[in-house]
């Protein structure tokens, strides 16, 4: 018998039975003890009904056997009426190990059951307790002496302590004590996924992204532009000309500005905050203080620059005091100066955005109604490279934390993110929107980007992925025509043409304010596990799930159709030419027309 | 073993101190001087402090670490090299004797990894890889983690022993109690309810409470730690079986018409008259079914969340009353008079497994709580425990004296059988072993006739239940020692109950995923996979993934062109094919199908084949030497130089090796091969296959008078030889003839494919 293995034999508990009869060779069989509680009910003059589970349990009010090596047991209670009956009361010290046991072991039997007498009296049980019973007729090779053991054995028993499991107070905290053992915790990733579709059938159930709408434009608003060093700073330029200065934390207006006549085409800020520019239509640049004036001052811009032609749009450099603006060329500024140190132009046709790369900070990128996007450098004169496209790309914008990624907003209904290094193929095409993309931006981790659509939705898409993550629309959004994303990457502004700026969060179910450590030890769980089993049809299908309004849904089953149509008549000519002469010309490189150096 | 000196005992006296005066202390910002022998001190201690301060020089704690994992083999687990020890010393010059992060034995880290290291990664694209070997890492460091909260656990599992080499199984229970202290004493005890006759029980899952309920009608429920009743009712009507839902709050008791389900109180809550005449019920506490066994031979589970019958299955095998559960993966397994015993899910109507288990008809079932084994007892008295883990062979057999009834396995895989009125526990070689039927554990005998039983979990305590009442053993090693919290909490206070039992109800697992490998739901659905692939090809008409044909560039000079390169490549491949057609020797039929037989049937003293002189190197087609090897694998033997290994053959005794090859295209039917227990060593299968081949060579051009399609002269040029069929049979028993078909031996039916 290798049992226990020698390494669990600790000496810890090794009891030495005690000398004496219980180890003698004449130690009889235990008489049952069975008149115990019947004479203990004698003794009390009255006879009482006792229910066979009280009753038996009688059998422990008497004082057990006690790991006491030295003193004298009362083991020797068996015999032929030749017991002790001087039954030593357990050490105070023993009765404090007492875990779990009957506290009272002296309480006489009669008292407590006659206390609780129910409908079955079934008359009086048997107690034996500790009885011992030799047999060896079972196993043939089990073959043992009748004479009883006199020999010591080893024996540990679980035996806990309720105080190390049990709180002291109730003021405490419940202990919870843990093991890993995978083989207590069964059915482990059956669980884990019924967890992971709770955490995603909870995530759309709190998919609140609605935070609030600034009103107070009387037109639509045109553009939008963040505060590099105050969160909750916002400007925005409508349709009238009129500027705006909102505080997020308070959702009010804090300042109006009357910028230009005609729309408000770009807005932009200064790096240090401090001030900011705007170009309209009545063609001028204007650069405005952050602070509003003082009591009784003029509202009045610092600087206005009188341009030729009509400005479209306007981008600040990240580090310096340049700026640019686009219209029919692209105009570097020093803010110093009012002519432009720089005019940089391709083609003929009028340029509706300029965005400085916000990390190698001298490049640009513009795109233009003739179907092309456009870098440029701004210490050489002339434009680096261009890329032509399907259609003419609204806005670009540059990943925040990638040098050389920007991601255009086109009029086919797609974006492109293209790589500056190698403009023949756009890493990916980001296809949801079922109009026209008007605005892109990215979030501060560079990880996401938010775009605007003709559609009257904004959609959120990951870098990497072709398919949005998440689609923003309410019943009172029009067109949405500008879009950022706010630099604690947490909210997402969009402006559209009810003249009204609308605050989102960027992840729809995420709790706002501050989380306790168990909040977001939970919610780091759940999103692993969402993580983890994403791609299961199931969940996958729960996650996936938006409601869309009627316009896109049906939108979308249309372009559908027309998609799968194109692309059938492409199998079809593919199937029945010779082989390879059609080519096969993938969805990236579909909408790339050309790249110009 | 090389042993390093400890940190600060390392300077020896003598011979240091006469460097020291020559040698100037050395500040700790000093370099420190590589000293030339092992052993030596560093440098002149200025005193004795910072003698004991002192760093080991880097080649010593390099010895100390090595020798520290020699010493303990099974600690070998280092999750960070540290490659330069003198990195890491502190300003003070003081050298961390224990460098890195302490060692986790490698077995517990192996009990947390759920990831199979041997098995390689699948064919992928290179980021999916790297995501993988990612996701690998980080699984070996959780379990690495793990394995160090290990150190955390309170508790140690219980034991017995005998006096030095003394039968356990001769210590009865009041030796135990006797010499247990009084807590665990009190958790002897026993019910002597003589008058309703025999006792089913049941232990809730934390293993606090207690239900029982008689033959005649008497259901109690308690906790039996505290030894507080909860409820005691006489229902007048037979109890077939008892049982807790998933908490104590909750009892189902299979009466004699219908199943009904009481409360603590003992207030009936339910009567589900679709279960009718249930025999026997079981709780799956994840699933929150309970599924019941029928006279009527169904197999129905409830959902006891919503009240509703999940799936009644028809198991066609009459009346049902040996049933268990898989606590590992849910699955049921039901006993069946005809032997067999089934493994049934809710989501089948026909049964996952099938084992016929024995002679006569299953009289018990149980399964271990880890889902390996499997324990039934039949009525032709045999106890087998089979294994689960997907052979289904029995890997014990003990036939008792009378058979047991009743069986059941404990959380650290003791096994109890209830024969009559003699319960005995037999037990393993630790928690992850089978229980060995050689010699009980414990035994135990009862005032009447076992009806019930069960272990209690997180207790050292066998509860059974029997014609006399409830006895509640003491079987020290049966519990789990260390519960968690979250999942069954014996202490739970009533708050802490019912926030488990919200959880547990939110993430109920639901029924139609119990299938044999709880496991499956992780791995790549391969199927649907391959299905989707396939309709996106016929939905585009081509294949988006498919990789182009290579196509050779057109280099017309330089040997280094891709195309001569794989026209190389080519011609190497083919010498490849011409290497192992060789085995096709002249002569030989080439048809026949390949079945050399080895009958482990015959154990007989020889250990070898006789075999002359080393036979003339055969030539093959190819014109290469006919394997060398052979002869160059013989190895000496007893018997002398002639004498082929031939106990090397028979490896495994028991196993049937299936070795499908293309060499040897010859047959010979039977080969007796002298078996030898002791032999343990398993042989390359490839020499197994020359050395027999080699033999059968040689039997064929002995014996080739027999099969008309060998002519001896084509044999082969090895002329061996051998005996003559009846003296090989007779003497040596090695080979005992040839036929060009695989016939099974006729001693003993194995027939050994090689």
């Amino acid at each position: 018998m290798q049992w226990p293995p020698p390494w669990r034999r600790s000496p810890l508990v090794s009891a030495t039975p005690p000398p004496g009869p219980t180890r003698g060779l004449l130690c009889p069989r235990r008489v049952s003890e069975a008149g115990d509680s019947s004479t203990e009910g004698a003794r009390t003059g009255h006879r009482h009904y006792v229910t066979p589970a009280e009753s038996a349990m009688e059998g422990r009010s008497q004082p057990l056997p006690s790991l006491r090596p030295a003193s004298p047991t009362n083991a020797p209670a068996h015999g032929r009426g030749s017991d002790c009956t001087a039954k030593e009361p357990p050490l105070a010290n023993v009765c404090r190990q007492n875990y779990g046991a009957a506290q009272d072991p002296v309480e006489p039997a009669g008292r407590r059951s006659a206390s609780h007498v129910t409908g079955s009296s079934l008359g009086k049980a048997e107690v034996a307790c500790g009885r011992r019973w030799r047999w060896a007729e079972l196993l043939a090779d089990t073959s043992w002496s009748p004479a009883g053991r006199a020999t010591e054995m080893k024996v540990k028993m679980l035996s806990r302590n309720p105080d190390n499991y049990v709180r002291e107070t109730k003021l405490d905290l419940q202990r919870v004590p843990r093991n890993y053992d995978p083989a207590l915790h069964p059915f482990e990733v059956p669980r884990e996924y019924i967890r992971a579709l709770n955490a995603t059938k909870l995530e759309r159930v709190f998919a609140k992204p609605f935070l609030a709408s600034l009103d107070g434009h009387r037109d639509g608003v045109n553009c939008l532009a963040k505060h590099p060093e105050k969160l909750a700073t916002v400007l925005s330029g409508a349709c009238d000309g009129e500027v705006r200065i909102w505080n997020l934390t308070q959702r009010n207006c804090i300042r109006t500005i009357q910028a230009h006549e005609g729309f408000v085409r770009g807005i932009c800020t200064r790096f240090c905050g401090t001030s900011f520019f705007t170009v309209g239509d009545d063609k001028t640049v204007k650069q405005w203080k952050m602070d509003g004036p003082g009591y009784g001052d003029e509202e009045e811009p610092l600087h206005t620059i009188l341009g030729k032609t009509v400005y479209t749009g306007i981008d600040h450099h990240w580090k310096e005091a340049v700026f640019a603006t686009c219209g029919q060329q692209v105009d570097i500024w020093d803010e110093q100066r009012t002519n432009p140190i720089c005019s940089m132009t391709w083609g003929f046709d009028s340029i509706s955005s300029v965005k400085f790369n916000p990390i190698e900070t001298f490049l640009l990128g513009s795109c233009a109604s003739d179907r092309n996007i456009v870098l440029y450098d701004m210490r050489q004169a002339t434009p680096l490279k261009k890329v032509i496209l399907d259609m003419r790309t609204n806005t670009i914008c540059w990943n925040p934390m990638e040098a050389f990624i920007f991601t255009a907003a086109n009029e086919d209904y797609n974006l492109y993110t293209f790589d500056m290094r190698a403009l023949d193929t756009p890493v990916m095409v980001h296809m949801d929107h079922v109009s026209a993309v008007l605005d892109v931006d990215y979030s501060p981790t560079g990880k996401e980007f938010v775009s605007a659509s003709f559609d009257k939705s904004i959609r959120i898409f990951p870098v990497d992925k072709s398919r949005s993550r998440e689609v923003y629309h309410t019943k009172r959004m029009q067109h949405v025509i500008c879009v950022k994303w706010t630099s604690d990457s947490k909210y997402i502004m969009c402006g559209s043409d009810e003249m009204n700026i609308r605050l989102w969060k960027a992840n729809a179910s995420e709790k706002l304010g501050v989380l306790t450590s168990r909040e977001k030890a939970a919610k780091d769980y759940n999103q692993k596990l969402k993580e983890k089993f994403q791609h299961y049809p199931h969940i996958k299908r729960i996650a996936r799930h938006r409601h869309l309004p009627k316009s896109i849904y049906s939108q979308i089953q249309e372009q559908r159709i027309m998609k799968e149509a194109r692309r059938r008549k492409e199998v079809n000519r593919i199937k029945h030419s010779k082989p390879g002469s059609v080519p096969l010309v993938s969805e990236k490189k579909k909408h790339v027309v050309a790249v110009v150096k | 073993m090389e042993t390093a000196p400890k940190p600060g005992k390392d300077v020896p006296p003598k011979k240091d101190k006469l460097q020291t005066k020559r040698k100037k202390p050395r500040r700790y910002w000093e370099e420190e001087t590589v000293p030339t022998t092992a052993g030596a001190s560093p440098g002149p201690p200025r005193n004795k402090k910072n003698r004991e301060l002192r760093p080991q020089r880097p080649k010593n704690a390099y010895i100390l670490k090595k020798s520290r994992i020699s010493k303990k083999p099974q600690v070998p687990k280092k999750p960070r090299e540290w490659k330069n020890p003198e990195s890491q010393r502190g300003l003070s010059g003081a050298q961390d004797p224990f460098p890195g992060p302490a060692p986790v034995p490698v077995e517990v880290v192996q009990k947390f990894c759920r990831i199979d290291k041997s098995r390689k990664l699948p064919h992928s694209k290179a980021k999916t890889r790297s995501r993988l070997e990612v996701a690998e890492a980080e699984e070996e460091e959780t379990s690495i983690k793990a394995a160090r909260s290990e150190l955390l656990l309170a508790e140690e599992p219980g034991f017995l022993e005998g006096e030095d080499g003394e039968d356990t199984a001769k210590i009865c229970q009041a030796d135990i109690v006797e010499a247990v202290d009084i807590a665990s004493a009190a958790k002897h005890f026993d019910l002597n309810l003589r008058q309703f006759g025999p006792y089913r029980l049941n232990y809730s899952r934390t293993g606090r409470h207690l239900a029982f309920g008689g033959r005649r009608g008497h259901v109690a429920a308690l906790d039996w730690v505290t030894k507080k009743l909860m409820c005691e009712i006489n229902v007048m009507e037979a109890v077939r079986d008892i049982r807790f839902l998933h908490s104590e709050a909750l009892l189902a008791v299979a009466q004699n018409r219908w199943l009904h389900i009481y409360d603590n109180q003992g207030i009936e809550l339910h009567c589900i008259r679709r279960c009718d005449r249930v025999t026997r019920l079981e709780f799956l506490p994840f699933h929150f079914l309970l599924a019941t066994a029928s006279e009527t031979g169904f197999l129905t589970y409830l959902d006891v969340s919503v009240g509703k019958i999940v799936a009644a299955l028809n198991a066609r095998a009459g009346r049902l009353d040996v049933m268990s559960q898989n606590p590992y993966n849910a699955v049921i397994h039901l006993g069946h008079s005809n032997g067999t015993a089934s493994l049934w899910s809710p989501a089948m109507k026909e049964p996952l497994a099938k084992i016929l288990c024995h002679r006569g008809g299953v009289r018990a079932v149980a399964v271990d709580s880890t889902g390996t084994y499997m324990a039934t007892s039949g009525l032709d008295h045999q106890l087998k425990i089979f294994d689960l883990r997907g052979t289904y062979q029995p890997l014990s057999t003990r036939t008792l004296p009378h058979g047991a009834g009743h069986l059941a396995f404990s959380q650290r895989g003791l096994l109890v059988a209830g024969m009559g009125d003699v319960v005995n526990i037999w037990a393993g070689q630790g928690k992850a072993s089978p229980p060995s039927l050689e010699q009980p554990y414990l035994t135990h005998r009862l005032s009447g006739p076992v009806h019930g039983l069960q272990f209690c979990p997180f207790e050292d305590v066998l509860g059974v239940g029997h014609t006399g009442g409830i006895t509640s053993m003491l079987v020290p090693g049966a519990g789990e020692p260390n519960f968690d919290g979250l999942e069954s909490n014996p202490y739970r206070s009533r708050k802490q109950r019912q926030e488990w039992e919200v959880k547990a109800l939110l993430e109920k697992v639901p029924a139609e995923l119990i299938c044999l490998d709880p496991r499956a739901l992780a791995e790549v659905d391969v199927i649907s996979l391959e299905q989707g692939k396939k309709e996106q090809i016929e939905r585009l008409g081509y294949d988006p993934q498919a990789k182009a044909p290579f196509q050779p560039k057109p280099k017309q000079k330089g040997r280094s062109s891709t195309a001569s390169l794989v026209k190389r490549k080519r011609k190497v491949m083919d010498e490849e094919h011409r290497v192992n057609e060789h085995w096709h020797g002249p002569g030989l039929p080439q048809a026949a199908p390949s079945c050399l037989c080895l009958c482990p049937c015959q154990p007989a003293t020889s250990h070898s084949v006789p075999v002359s002189s080393p036979s003339p190197v055969p030539r093959t087609r190819s014109g290469r030497a006919f394997s060398s090897s052979i002869i160059r694998r013989r190895r000496p033997s007893p018997r002398g130089p002639g004498h082929l290994p031939w106990t090397d053959l028979c490896a495994e005794p028991d196993s049937r090796v299936a070795w499908e090859q293309s060499l040897p295209k010859i047959t010979c039917r039977e080969m007796s091969v002298p078996w030898n227990k002791e032999v343990g060593a398993v042989w390359p299968l490839p020499q197994l296959g020359v050395d027999s081949c080699l033999l059968g060579w040689v039997g064929i051009k002995e014996e080739s008078d027999f099969l008309d399609n060998v002519s001896g002269s084509s044999c082969g040029p090895v002329p061996l030889p051998l005996a003559k069929h009846e003296a090989i049979l007779g003497s040596e028993g090695s080979v005992s003839c040839l036929y060009p078909h695989p016939i099974p031996c006729g001693c003993c039916g194995l027939s050994f494919a090689f």
